[in-house]
């Protein structure tokens, strides 16, 4: 058996940076001794070779991942509990009677579905604009060389590092002397310009060899048809990347709207679920329902987008 | 771009001048917005932080004042050592979590995606449902945690956010849990960045499992460790979201933390001045701390 063919066959789908890890590996290293036999001679590192400590390590993963998901269970669970089911002693884990009704009066008892469409519109917008300007940006951050580019690139970095606490005050008397308190327009600006967005597309377009857009220069092509023909369709995984963490981070934010937003038909879900959870506190089971609805668009754009997810989050942390 | 040795030196100026122009205009859409909501306001603070300035009378220059009336302030005091007693629970845990995850997922077997999703999960979950749940899940008296605890032989199990002792201990489960997913996946990244050939050849010189993750695992994954502990060092202490729907900052001021009291004092209060010279300490704290990391990761690498 060849190394190459060992390495190749030891993942089942290997990514352009195995592959190339393999090949590099194949090259620097002797061709296998006879009889040393092939399968002991690359170890992986990936993967146990024992079944015994595979089978080990699924229980712990199984183990673990239960642990991990209590809390949305109960949530689901209490959702569809009457409400003095919900704290039994010991826990009831399946509810008696399931009671669906619970998911009919959250519409009612709160104006959930305002409180939906705020967030919805807030998200949408602030992802577009956060995406467009943040890719804009990006290109004459990393396409484009001109004086005083890398300080001001500093700026962007160092403010990702400086707690919005710390600004927090002044923005407020900014916003307020606009008059844009208690309006949408005040969370869509404080959220559509972050430097994360910049900072995320920069590392992707750095990725991009500098020849692609030396050739549609000579091409003929001016900078803004670079970074829309050409830039733009390669980075579509990093546009995903960076709409997913933008919307879901958005949609989940609580201390923007909460400062922002006093009037009760601008709310977002969160500040609509906090506000139910203080006025009635009693009432477990349509909190969770509610809990369950504020998560549930969520989730459905997680598990359509998780790879972007985790490739969005795990470039922020490359070093560039 | 590399300008190729330009036989005219007005044509080769005007054509950097044109670029710079360009590349400001890809910048300023974003630029605009950055500075007017970003940068302004942070150059604001440092100069509002010695303004007494409330709703009711005009900004007036005051020196250190606030500063002073800091130091007497017994709530920022407790807000302090909250803030602190959040981050020494949440980075260690948050990091230690995070990179067992890592390591546990960091294989190639069948089915690992859905664990790496599964342990994700809760990061992307919105911060008041988990709240609320954590809350519950915390029941002293009939949350299934205390009866879990009970059932194992805990005697007199915690009050957890009902007690002034647990409920910030309460805080940290809750967001090491919560938090854990992400920087999993960093670490993750980390990784799988690390060439395969330093394990085999760590193996061949008869290094074993200890050893190598001794050895090879934590050094390499150096970089990556350090970018997370900025990041978790940032996050902990601006948390603010989680302890506010939690706790409240209570029961009493056990969970008051500096941002909540940056909030309080600011727009719930309208002391603008005072609340800004607290915020420039928060942004001290994490400068010093972000500054020494810096400095020590440098050394390491040397």
């Amino acid at each position: 058996m060849s190394t190459s063919a060992t390495t190749r066959a030891s993942s089942t789908v290997p990514s352009q940076a195995e592959v190339a890890i393999a090949e590099v590996t194949d090259a620097i290293t002797p061709p296998v001794l006879p009889g040393a036999g092939g399968k002991r001679t690359r170890v992986r590192r990936h993967g146990p070779i024992s079944p015994l400590r595979r089978v080990l390590i699924y229980v712990m993963l199984t183990v673990l991942t239960a642990i991990i998901f209590v809390p949305f269970f109960w949530m689901v669970s209490s959702s569809l509990k009457q409400n003095n089911e919900v704290f039994s002693i010991p826990v009831q884990w399946i509810p008696t009677e399931f009671v669906w009704q619970n998911y009919v009066d959250i519409w009612t008892r709160i104006p959930m579905l305002t409180y939906l469409k705020n967030s919805l519109f807030l998200s949408v917008t602030i992802t577009i604009l956060q995406v467009l300007t943040g890719s804009f940006a990006a290109y004459g951050f990393s396409k484009m060389h001109f004086k005083g580019r890398d300080v001001l690139f500093v700026a962007y970095i160092a403010t990702i590092a400086v707690p919005w606490q710390a600004y927090m005050i002044p923005q407020y008397i900014m916003m307020q002397n606009a008059g844009l308190v208690n309006t949408h327009l005040s969370i869509i600006l404080l959220q559509a310009f972050g430097a994360f967005g910049v900072f995320l597309m920069r590392q992707y377009y750095l990725t991009i060899p500098d020849e692609l857009s030396e050739a549609a220069r000579i091409d003929g092509l001016n900078e803004y048809a670079i970074w829309w023909r050409i830039i733009l369709p390669l980075t579509k995984p990093a546009l995903a990347s960076l709409a997913l963490l933008t919307f879901v981070s958005t949609w989940n934010d609580y201390m923007g709207p909460f400062i922002y937003l006093t009037s009760n038909d601008l709310w977002t879900v969160q500040l609509g679920l906090r506000s139910f959870v203080g006025q009635y506190d009693a009432e477990y089971a349509l909190i969770m329902a509610g809990s369950v609805v504020s998560v549930i668009p969520i989730v459905l754009i997680f598990l359509l987008g998780q790879r972007y997810f985790i490739q969005g989050i795990a470039t922020s942390g490359m070093k560039g | 771009m590399a300008i190729a040795a330009p036989p005219q030196r007005t044509r080769s100026s005007s054509r950097v001048r044109r670029n710079a122009l360009v590349g400001w205009s890809f910048i300023l859409p974003n630029f605009i917005g950055f500075a007017l909501l970003t940068l302004i306001p942070m150059c604001a603070a440092f100069v509002i932080a010695f303004m007494k300035w409330d709703s009711y009378s005009p900004p007036e220059w005051v020196g250190f004042a606030n500063f002073a009336r800091m130091m007497r302030d017994e709530s920022f005091w407790i807000a302090l050592g909250n803030t602190a007693y959040y981050a020494a629970g949440h980075i260690p845990l948050t990091i230690l979590a995070s990179l067992g995850l890592a390591l546990l997922l960091n294989r190639k077997l069948r089915g690992l995606g859905f664990f790496r999703t599964a342990m994700f999960f809760p990061y992307i979950t919105s911060l008041v449902a988990v709240a609320v749940v954590w809350n519950m899940l915390f029941n002293p008296t009939a949350g299934p945690i205390n009866q879990f605890l009970e059932l194992i032989g805990v005697a007199d199990p915690p009050g957890w956010t009902t007690s002034s002792a647990w409920a910030m201990p309460a805080v940290i489960i809750t967001s090491v849990w919560r938090d854990m997913g992400y920087y999993m996946v960093l670490y993750l990244a980390g990784l799988q960045a690390i060439p395969q050939e330093y394990y085999e050849a760590a193996e061949v010189d008869g290094a074993n499992a200890w050893q190598r993750f001794w050895n090879i695992t934590i050094p390499s994954l150096r970089p990556t460790t350090f970018f997370v502990l900025i990041m978790v060092t940032i996050a902990s202490f601006k948390v603010f979201d989680l302890i506010v729907v939690m706790t409240g900052g209570g029961p009493g001021r056990s969970t008051l933390v500096l941002s909540q009291l940056i909030y309080r004092e600011g727009i719930t209060e309208n002391r603008f001045g005072y609340s800004s010279a607290i915020s420039l300490v928060l942004f001290v704290i994490v400068l010093v701390f972000t500054v020494v990391q810096f400095k020590l990761q440098q050394r390491k690498e040397r």
